[in-house]
């Protein structure tokens, strides 16, 4: 157990006017842990993810990130282009629909590729061998290379997405609703995928989720949010196994059984 | 002797919020330890709270009240109360737990579920799989099923995957919670031969066995946990 977190949350609150988005959220991410956010839609969990991975200034509260000089430095007090950099490199940003985290009209590897290149590589062999391999590693046929992501399913989409972000070897990874939108077998596959690649690379990863199975195969720890708050926190499977609070009992109570 | 487990003053309720918040009282003022090399049974009625004694000690309950001490890497962790984190390093590392029922993860073989608990510790993939090869073999689990996922294999077969998970690495303390609940006699004797290996190495033992012969051939010591309930501070 390495005694150094990764990242540093503070009190973040984030207000829209006079509404709540979410409200005084701390927490300390480690290297190597997978963090849920659960709760019903309008609960906070989306806001608190674009705090966190700057896409969203949060009002008040601070973010520190460990960077790979051992350093703290406050995501607020970063300029922009350190932020981009942090985003193109560091971490990666799993969007709920493909379409967000990909460029469309560009062939598959150039999806990946072009991480690659923002950190430097220029040799066309390296990049198309690196993007090849990754493709094989997210289980899609390398005679794929050259055809745009308009041409392949949603399953695929999401599976070149997580190339394209984990191909910089990045340290933390944000995931919104990563298997939203899925049919269940191309989920499970997706899930399998992510679980082993998160264990492989020793990843750390924030998870947005509506889907408490995802959570639980996912992750190590649970925050359970409502109306912008906090309510539960915990290891994965005793907030599952014995939810303490009134809403997450009923989240929990209302899990279909297969 | 030395004693990686000790529970003290542990209390337990759960209180349902989605039935007018109504209080269930489960264990009270639980005590205990097990030694080094010593298997200890929970005995008494079901539901009476058994399982949600391994449960907590295991962290998947909270716990109102009291102390779970662990022996872990030298430092004594408190389970009631200690983070997430270190909750998982001591699963790792010094906890085991075979529960009751297989969680299946889609599309993982049997064989790389077995050696998981390996893997996350360290050891190298293919001593690993070899390790969890001998113990399916040893569990009489049919060869052309290891590199299948088990999610549509029978009740006795995933229990033999779940009783190797926990028995292939080597823990302080193992919990096992009805571990022989679904098998027939020649491999409910496997087993208790497995359990009888682990107390030689000097293993904490601590299980839910319903079934006699198993209880009488595993247990050094049976734990009424009736001592323990609310109700019977009610009944009296």
């Amino acid at each position: 157990m390495t005694d150094t977190p990764l990242l540093k949350v503070s009190g973040v609150s984030k207000f829209y006017g006079s509404r709540i988005g979410c409200k005084d959220v701390s927490f300390e991410l480690w290297p190597g842990e997978v963090l849920a956010i659960v709760g019903e839609s309008g609960s906070g969990k989306t806001t608190l993810l674009n705090c966190l991975s700057t896409r969203l200034m949060p009002t008040t509260g601070s973010i520190e990130y460990r960077m790979r000089d051992g350093n703290f430095r406050d995501l607020y007090h970063m300029s922009e282009a350190e932020r981009r950099f942090l985003m193109r490199t560091d971490w990666g940003f799993v969007h709920q629909n493909p379409a967000d985290g990909l460029r469309m009209t560009v062939s598959a590897g150039a999806n990946v590729g072009e991480r690659l290149m923002a950190i430097g590589d220029r040799h066309y062999g390296n990049i198309r061998e690196t993007a090849s391999d990754w493709l094989t590693r997210v289980e899609i046929s390398t005679d794929r290379i050259d055809d745009q992501p308009r041409a392949f399913s949603g399953g695929m989409r999401q599976r070149l997405q997580i190339a394209r972000n984990l191909v910089t070897g990045p340290r933390l990874v944000f995931m919104d609703e990563p298997t939203g939108g899925l049919d269940v077998s191309v989920q499970a596959r997706l899930l399998d995928l992510v679980r082993g690649l998160v264990n492989d690379l020793g990843l750390s990863a924030i998870v947005v989720t509506h889907d408490l199975a995802v959570a639980r195969l996912l992750s190590h720890r649970m925050m359970v949010m409502k109306d912008g708050h906090v309510i539960e926190h915990g290891l994965t499977d005793r907030v599952l196994d014995d939810p303490r609070e009134p809403y997450t009992q009923l989240l929990v109570s209302s899990i279909l059984q297969v | 002797m030395a004693t990686p487990l000790v529970v003290s003053e542990v209390f337990k309720s759960f209180t349902m919020h989605l039935r007018d918040g109504i209080k269930l009282p489960v264990v009270n003022d639980v005590n205990f330890s097990v030694a080094s090399g010593e298997c200890v049974v929970l005995g008494g009625p079901s539901g009476i709270g058994k399982s949600s004694i391994l449960k907590m000690l295991y962290g998947n309950y909270a716990v109102d009240a009291g102390q779970i001490l662990v022996d872990h890497k030298d430092r004594i962790v408190d389970i009631a109360h200690a983070d997430p984190r270190t909750i998982l390093d001591v699963r790792r590392h010094t906890l085991g737990y075979v529960s009751q029922f297989l969680r299946t993860v889609p599309r993982v073989a049997a064989l790389d579920v077995v050696a998981e608990p390996l893997v996350a510790r360290g050891t190298d993939s293919t001593e690993a799989k070899d390790k969890a090869a001998e113990l399916l073999a040893k569990l009489n689990l049919p060869r052309e099923l290891w590199g299948l996922p088990p999610a549509t294999f029978s009740g006795g077969e995933q229990q033999r995957i779940n009783i190797a998970r926990g028995f292939i690495t080597s823990h302080r303390i193992l919990l096992l919670d009805e571990p022989t609940a679904s098998l027939d006699a020649v491999n409910r004797r496997v087993v208790v031969e497995m359990i009888a290996e682990k107390k030689r190495e000097g293993v904490a033992l601590l299980g839910i066995f319903h079934d006699e012969e198993v209880r009488e051939a595993v247990a050094d010591r049976i734990l009424d946990v009736m001592q323990f309930s609310p109700r019977k501070a009610k009944a009296a």
